[in-house]
């Protein structure tokens, strides 16, 4: 497909300085949002909750009218030309809309009708999507009985009876037993590698960064960084953090922790220090203190992170040189607060 | 199993970039849906439609006037009301209970929403299905009255273009009273709907009683003129009770029973069109 089109083809998806403030809103849910999308590329949009993922998305697949700026899917503009846009595109939905009320393979070959495919495709690609995405042998049921999994898969196999040329997937793998998940990410990667662009959103920064060719990270309706898994993980200073897990005694905790915190944070050489608390990873001995702190070389940060735990009253108990994952990227630039 | 085949060629091919041919394709393939779905449970939308007008035939139209209850008449006038409220409810509730689920929570209609027509034209799909669903309960009502009324059973035949046209309008006036309840009424009062419109829409549209006979309650006749279950009832009255010694039954004018079921459908799918886009586009 990139091939085919060139390197100068226009983008799959144009969004420019979109906006959206629903009604009664005080703030703009998305607010002032560019970015696209070339042929043939994964990208991701990522968020905490409440970012404006679901509101770019809507907005993509004409289901929610911008109140300003444009978007553009294979250059038909989503205002000007829905239908247009409604030709191009299939969209994959965190929860199950399948039609209840029709058999499996039904389902894919009505949603076919609906886009115009001529009734011998419709029919020989709806087999053989079922087939190829392992639903055959249940073809003839209604969704009823249908696990979470192969809802998933089923509703994958319809958007694509249409051969959009944009696929948009919420949150695909969000519920899915470790074997789906395996399966639909080499699905994706094959889709993709077919020609197929996609937009997905997901809370798993493993399968972000195991997928997407580019990120977008949102949160308060902007768009925070747009680059590579690769460049991101460079944006934390350093590109490296350093992990501390301190003792202080329990009766003076409260005092000894911010006094730690304050002590690593006056380090020179020490970008930001957060306090991890109440992780999984820790054991819950009363007076233990976890740290992370960024900088831009963690490695030589060892000694003197030493000396300032000491230096405020507690005992090291261990040091560890932690590479960045997408997602501390992630916690980094969205910061640690429930939504 | 590695490669999944994507004949977007093959697709791309055949596709044709006409709006108005994709609208018209996808409107067609959706009416299609409908009535695979509604063919597929045929006896019990039959049982469903008939359950209600079996036994008012039954009581009203033979065991009250054996009793001497109710005139012998009786029948001749009330068979044309029970046509206009089965034809509506079928109508309704072809379109409004499968709205009221789609829109709160299942979500099944997204699929149709995102398929290549003008969002409204989703809307009209579901009223010209809705009165489809109506025209058809309407007709069953009169083999079925022809059972169970024997020779109480009586309909004029030279007015069969009106008959056939009023219960046309009749599905379409319940299917837009649908459409517009689907788009409003939350799942959590489904029940409170049958109270408070179904009951009230029921015995305020002349079905069981003539319009003409009203006017001692002249408060009340005038109350029946808002609903327009009413026009439908008389408009099937006035094409189905036989002349007797070669007068025509009273009932409201054909003009006004036109006029009054046409500007329903049309206001009440215009409002109706705006709430259902309201529900499905933010």
């Amino acid at each position: 497909m990139l091939a085919e089109t060139g390197v100068a083809a226009p983008p799959a998806i144009a969004v420019r300085n979109l906006i959206k403030r629903y009604p009664k809103s005080k703030t703009n849910a998305v607010d002032g949002v560019s970015f696209e999308v070339s042929r043939g590329e994964i990208f991701g949009l990522l968020g905490p909750n409440g970012a404006g993922k679901t509101t770019t998305i809507g907005v993509l697949t004409t289901a929610i009218v911008p109140t300003e700026g444009s978007a553009a899917i294979m250059e038909a503009d989503v205002s000007r030309d829905p239908i247009g846009i409604k030709q191009r595109i299939a969209v994959v939905p965190q929860q199950s809309n399948l039609d209840r009320s029709l058999k499996v393979r039904e389902i894919l070959t009505f949603h076919a009708a609906y886009h115009g495919v001529p009734r011998k495709t419709r029919e020989a690609l709806a087999d053989k999507l079922l087939e190829e995405l392992g639903l055959g042998q249940r073809k003839n049921e209604k969704v009823n009985r249908y696990s979470g999994g192969m809802a998933q898969r089923l509703m994958i196999a319809r958007a694509l009876m249409h051969a959009p040329d944009v696929l948009f997937l919420d949150e695909p793998t969000n519920n899915l037993d470790p074997q789906s998940r395996l399966f639909l990410w080499e699905r994706i990667r094959a889709l993709n590698s077919n020609g197929l662009t996609i937009l997905l959103t997901t809370h798993d920064m493993d399968e972000a960064d195991r997928l997407c060719d580019r990120i977008a990270i949102m949160d308060h309706g902007k768009i925070l960084v747009n680059d590579t898994p690769a460049q991101l993980k460079k944006m934390i200073p350093g590109g490296t953090s350093l992990e501390v897990r301190a003792f202080a005694p329990p009766s003076e905790n409260g005092a000894a922790s911010a006094k730690v915190k304050a002590a690593l944070e006056a380090t020179p050489g020490v970008a930001k220090v957060d306090e991890l608390r109440d992780e999984a990873s820790q054991n819950a001995e009363p007076g233990a203190l976890t740290y992370r702190v960024y900088s831009e070389s963690a490695n030589t940060l060892i000694g003197s992170a030493a000396q300032a735990v000491f230096g405020a009253g507690a005992q090291v108990r261990d040091l560890s040189v932690k590479q960045p994952s997408l997602e501390e990227v992630f916690i980094f630039l969205t910061g640690r607060h429930l939504r | 199993m590695s490669d999944l085949t994507f004949p977007l060629a093959d697709i791309h091919a055949v596709r044709t970039t006409n709006r108005a041919q994709l609208a018209i394709g996808a409107f067609l393939a959706i009416l299609r849906r409908d009535l695979k779905v509604t063919g597929r449970e045929f006896v019990p939308f039959l049982l469903q439609a008939l359950m209600n007008p079996l036994f008012f035939l039954f009581i009203f139209g033979k065991v009250l006037p054996g009793m001497g209850l109710a005139s012998g008449n009786y029948a001749e006038l009330m068979l044309p009301g029970i046509v206009a409220l089965t034809g509506m409810i079928a109508a309704m509730q072809g379109v409004t209970l499968p709205l009221v689920l789609d829109l709160g929570y299942a979500r099944e209609i997204d699929d149709r929403l995102l398929s290549p027509l003008p969002v409204w034209w989703v809307a009209l799909e579901k009223v010209i299905f809705g009165a489809m669903r109506g025209a058809v309960a309407s007709s069953v009502i009169f083999p079925l009255g022809y059972l169970i009324l024997g020779n109480g059973f009586a309909v004029r035949g030279d007015r069969i273009g009106t008959l056939i046209g009023m219960v046309i309008l009749t599905g379409f006036v319940g299917s837009v009273i649908g459409l517009l309840m689907g788009t409003i009424i939350k799942p959590e009062h489904i029940s409170l709907m049958f109270t408070l419109i179904f009951t009230p829409l029921l015995f305020t549209g002349c079905t069981y009683y003539p319009w003409g006979a009203l006017q001692n309650i002249r408060w009340f006749q005038v109350l029946t003129l808002f609903n327009p279950l009413t026009y439908a009832s008389e408009g099937l009255r006035y094409s189905m009770v036989p002349p007797v010694r070669g007068h025509d039954f009273p009932t409201l004018g054909l003009a006004w029973i036109l006029l009054a079921l046409c500007t329903s459908v049309l206001i009440l799918f215009w409002v109706g069109r705006k709430t259902f886009y309201k529900r499905v586009v933010t």
